[in-house]
């Protein structure tokens, strides 16, 4: 019998269900991510007004470059700060 | 007088002392020295093995079949016949072939082969047949392999069960047997499960075992197997941002362009169609790197891979520099290389462009036309300080030779005329949309960035064509950054 060797990293990605929906936006803070691809600030600028005409609290962060994963840091500073993650993910 | 046989005993016997003949009858000089082994099995205690037929040689009482050749493999024998001498289960000494003197005077027999030529050279064992030392490594030596093991049922074709688990690109691919990946193996002195990089879009870790196995699928020899290594280093440096590279909606794929010795080494093709089908080495070794970060890294068209068109290069794109003629240092001495080392150099790039010029005889008229089509990198109106790869072809490298001109100043006058006024280039020139910013109209803006156009040397001696490639759009710190790297030979 042929055997073949596997040529992939055999790792299994881990099943991960997606966060529920929240139910309203009160009380919770929204993190505004500006990827650094042209045009993102004033997709968010205009979210954030929206947002704060609703109430909301909002924060803005930026990814150094869009070409490269997010840095652990950032992400880091993203869970602690905030509930909820709108990134304006191209231009 | 019927040999009998018993089962190959690939452990000699605690304590033997003795001797030990290994023979094949294919073998002429076995046939020739067969009354000499029975001589010596009337005289000595011998034990005779027999790779191909345990009925040889005919004068022996009892001959260990050694068809499986495990006792073959087990000790090294490389040559039939072998005779080995052996005291308290130690060798003490071995002959190869037939020499008389030397049987005479290991076995204390004087008398042994009368009748015989005084030398007649042995043949190849059996075990060490092409393809076999492999074979046998993995029969009965400790593999050293980690990967899982995945059966093929004897209904099943193996190259549909590639496909069908998703290991390949789209093409056929070598089907990795343990046997082909200890081969492939044997380019290197790494060991299989030493770590080479981490390999995005999944970060997932990879072994020198790992590379192997997917260089046995692209079709490489087992001597191409320290440029895909080098390959896979560069790739996984954090400046290279393979990541990015992958997950654009650009054409981008790592470029090889490899450099030193080794390009003679194992046969790569720097000249005619040297960006084209046809060579092993060429062919090949892109594609390694392609399927080590499909496979290990888990980098897949229409998964992290977005991009929009592709390119036919990200099936694997690799070539190497002419060296031997050129006028101007090579891409790797141009890097901080030495011109004896070998190297590999990692670009982010798209398909060839290329860029025709049958007029020009002078540097100058050549450097301006070159420049002309270089501007359109990207796009006529890109000024970003783009990144690209320039294919000089010999008959364009003459011109400038012809003319005294070093690769320093061809790039300095290049730069010149790849430098334009910004109010040509702004958005809404020439009554297109895109452009530079207004507020450049007053600037003179550079197309390429410093350190970001490579410049090579390759391709067949006629020809009046060179080509471009253009750089991934995010280029510099903040994207891609060309590497290069030394090949461990």
């Amino acid at each position: 019998m042929i055997k073949l060797l596997d040529p992939t990293s055999e790792g299994q990605a881990a099943a991960r269900d997606a966060l529920p929906r929240p139910k309203s936006l009160v009380d919770k803070r929204v993190a505004l991510l500006d990827i650094s691809k042209p045009r993102g600030d004033v997709f968010l600028d205009r979210v954030q007004q929206h947002l704060q005409s609703l109430g909301v609290d909002t924060r803005r962060y930026e990814k150094p470059t869009f070409a490269r994963v997010a840095p652990v840091d950032l992400k880091q500073e993203i869970v602690s700060e905030c509930d909820l993650v709108i990134e304006a993910l191209a231009d | 007088m019927a040999a009998t046989t018993r089962q190959a005993n690939a452990i000699i016997p605690e304590g033997y002392s003795g001797f030990i003949a290994v023979v094949k009858r294919d073998c002429a000089t076995c046939r020739l020295i067969e009354n000499v082994l029975a001589d010596m099995a009337g005289e000595l205690d011998l034990q005779v093995y027999s790779q191909d037929d345990p009925g040889f040689p005919p004068g022996v009482d009892e001959v260990n079949d050694d068809g499986e050749l495990e006792f073959s493999y087990r000790h090294d024998i490389e040559i039939v016949p072998t005779l080995m001498r052996m005291n308290a289960g130690q060798e003490i000494e071995r002959l190869a072939g037939w020499q008389r003197d030397d049987w005479r005077r290991l076995t204390a027999l004087s008398a042994l082969g009368e009748d015989l030529p005084v030398f007649s050279p042995g043949c190849g064992s059996k075990s060490v047949d092409p393809g076999m030392p492999e074979k046998l490594a993995f029969k009965f030596g400790d593999s050293p392999l980690q990967a899982r093991r995945i059966e093929v049922a004897s209904q099943q074709d193996e190259h549909e069960l590639v496909f069908e688990r998703g290991w390949s690109d789209g093409l056929p691919v070598v089907p990795p047997t343990e046997a082909r990946v200890l081969r492939m193996l044997a380019g290197t002195t790494r060991s299989p499960s030493e770590l080479v990089g981490v390999i995005p879009p999944d970060n997932a870790p990879c072994t020198v075992e790992k590379v192997a196995i997917n260089a046995v699928m692209a079709g490489c020899k087992p001597e191409y197997l320290p440029v895909v290594l080098a390959a896979v280093e560069a790739a996984c440096r954090d400046e290279f941002c393979m990541h990015g590279v992958l997950a654009t909606t650009y054409f981008s794929a790592p470029i090889l362009i490899v450099n030193g010795p080794i390009r003679d080494r194992i046969g790569m093709n720097w000249s005619h169609n040297v960006l084209g089908q046809g060579n092993r080495a060429n062919a090949t070794i892109g594609r390694a790197l392609q399927l080590v970060i499909r496979n290990v890294g888990g980098g897949r068209p229409g998964g992290v891979d977005r991009a929009t068109l592709g390119q036919p290069g990200k099936i694997g794109f690799c070539f190497a520099e002419r060296e031997q003629d050129s006028y101007w240092e090579s891409l790797a001495v141009e890097r901080g290389f030495a011109a004896h080392e070998s190297t590999v150099t990692l670009f982010a790039g798209g398909g060839v462009h290329p860029i025709g010029d049958q007029a020009s005889r002078s540097p100058e008229s050549l450097t301006r036309s070159l420049a002309l089509s270089l501007r359109t990198v990207h796009h006529a109106k890109a000024y970003n300080g783009a990144d690209a790869l320039l294919i000089i072809s010999p008959e364009h490298m003459r011109v400038f030779r012809d003319a005294g001109w070093s690769k320093a100043r061809f790039r300095s006058e290049l730069e010149k005329h790849t430098t334009v006024a910004g109010h040509t280039v702004i958005r809404g020139a020439d009554d297109i949309a895109v452009g530079m910013p207004e507020g450049l109209a007053d600037k003179r803006l550079r197309k390429f960035r410093p350190g970001g156009l490579l410049i090579v040397h390759a391709g067949g001696g006629a020809g009046m064509w060179s080509a471009v490639i253009t750089g991934w759009a995010a280029n510099g710190p903040k994207g891609s950054v060309p590497v290069t790297v030394a090949i461990q030979t």
